[in-house]
């Protein structure tokens, strides 16, 4: 079940929204696909990331997937505890480890982002095909 | 994140089967192959701490037989056929004359006049129109990769279970050789090679007795640990063992020298495909040498990401990857001969940053005897 209070991404990330901070990670789906995540890179507090494009990496043993962010904004709290725990995305990609924090510079891109039902029928369109 | 298409790949007899265990699938050398069940770390570590079952029956085999297969032998290989007695098998290279190799593989004497080589899958029609074509002596060749099912049981418990399925006594059979044994109640042969470091064992069966071979190892094993192994795992482990990949750390252009294979290039046999190419190097010196690396910065070294020393580039790496079970980054890299020394502190670029490493002895890992 993904939960109701977040939106997506058709690239499989996910944004929480309270007020002015959006807090930004990954899916279920998207650890799942990735398999055994080993190393997570990721932006400085301070730095702006931009709607669409590349803030970071997560890797897998096997792989290097780019994470691209919901929103524009400046980054205002990086999660510390992936840096020695990058596992962490497996077991709990929708809790323990959110990736970012991002003040958000424009909120009508959040209008762009899929509903809970909207990404699940996306996932299962994608399984499909 | 891609799926990938099943399109055009061949499968193995166990393909549904692996799909039932709920298997990511990739395609791998033309196949359609697992590259993970349960997960790379958890399979990898079952197989250095209990043991793993991997389908290798995409791998390719080659029969060479007649009065002429011994000679045909020695002319593609490095290694010296000539050595091998009855049920025993070798690692060798299937030689270009550049002084690389077409593969490498590894070469099982039935008899003298009969002998199986057995390839790597994405190079198995490549490596039979080679051989066929550099077959001067008229040996009888046949690829007989459609006859064989191929399974490999890896892991420091591989011999008590195999014990379960089979009334060969295994541990009279010695690290590269091998014997015709009924396992699970199937006639093949069975071979204590591997290419994940631990011990082991393949076993080469009729492909139709597939899901009865699997299904009985399966269940003989499950006490021990045993889990099904994908391809994902099958690279961390060799990477750890410090095995060249044909395609990463061999090609047709890179020496037997230059990969830290000499050991298997017998110049003193006589005339082989590239040897001349090898003698050469032996006096003028290589153009590069292979090196093994682990990273002393933050950051994992992948394939084709350029290597630097003393500031210039000096490389690239060939093979790059978190290791599971060293729990650290590793890889292996072409450096010149000149910056090879283990302990020299090296740079990888892993895009477009550079993240600090240090040549380190091969093999990463050595299994305690």
């Amino acid at each position: 079940m993904y939960p109701q209070e977040f939106l997506y991404t058709k690239e499989h990330e996910w944004i929480r929204v309270d007020e002015e901070i959006g807090t930004i990670g990954i899916t279920d789906h998207a650890q799942k696909e990735l398999g055994d995540i080993v190393y997570v890179e990721l932006p400085k507090p301070g730095e702006h990331v931009a709607v669409g494009e590349s803030f970071g990496t997560v890797e897998s043993v096997k792989a290097v997937s780019e994470i691209y962010s919901p929103v524009s904004g400046e980054v205002s709290a990086v999660n510390a505890k992936l840096a020695n725990n990058p596992e962490t995305l497996n077991t709990d990609p929708h809790g323990e480890a959110w990736l970012i924090q991002v003040r958000l510079s424009d909120r009508s891109e959040i209008e762009k982002l899929m509903t809970a039902e909207e990404y699940e029928a996306y996932i299962q369109k994608e399984k499909s095909t | 994140m891609a799926t990938p298409t099943g399109l055009d790949l061949k499968r193995t007899a166990l393909n549904s089967l692996h799909k039932a265990l709920g298997a990511k699938m990739v395609g791998f050398g033309g196949w359609e192959m697992p590259v993970e069940y349960s997960g790379i770390i958890q399979e990898h570590l079952a197989v250095r701490r209990a043991a793993g079952l991997f389908d290798v029956s995409h791998m390719g085999e080659i029969e060479v037989s007649g009065p002429r297969a011994l000679s045909l032998l020695q002319h593609i290989n490095s290694n010296d056929a000539s050595r091998l007695k009855d049920f025993q098998a070798q690692y060798s290279a299937l030689m270009h004359p550049k002084g690389g190799c077409v593969d490498d593989c590894v070469v099982h004497r039935l008899a003298e006049e009969h002998y199986f080589i057995c390839v790597n899958a994405a190079n198995t029609d490549k490596d039979f129109d080679w051989i066929i074509q550099h077959n001067p002596v008229g040996a009888e060749v046949r690829n007989v990769s459609g006859e064989y099912s191929q399974l490999a049981l890896q892991g420091p418990r591989a011999p008590e279970i195999i014990s379960k399925v089979t009334d060969t006594a295994v541990a009279g059979l010695k690290y590269y050789w091998f014997c015709r044994s009924r396992c699970c109640g199937v006639e093949g042969l069975l071979a204590r090679t591997g290419y994940t470091g631990e011990d082991g064992f393949e076993f080469y069966f009729p492909p139709a007795e597939s899901e009865k071979v699997w299904s009985t190892l399966i269940e003989a094993g499950r006490p021990e640990g045993l889990v099904p192994a994908g391809l994902g795992a099958r690279n961390t482990l060799r990477l750890e063992a410090g095995y060249p990949l044909y395609g990463h750390e061999l090609d047709e252009e890179t020496t037997l020298l230059e990969a830290n294979l000499g050991w298997i290039a017998k110049l003193e046999k006589g005339e082989f495909i590239g040897r001349d190419v090898l003698l050469e190097q032996r006096v003028q010196g290589l153009r590069k040498k292979l090196v093994g690396f682990e990273m002393t910065s933050q950051g994992i070294a992948r394939d084709g990401y350029r290597v630097y020393a003393e500031g210039k580039i000096t490389g690239v790496v060939t093979s790059g990857s978190y290791a599971p079970f060293l729990k650290r980054n590793i890889g292996m890299a072409y450096v010149s001969p000149s910056l090879a020394e283990v302990g020299r502190e090296i740079q990888v670029e892993i895009r477009g940053k550079m993240a600090g490493a240090r040549i380190v002895p091969l093999p990463f890992y050595k299994r305690s005897k």
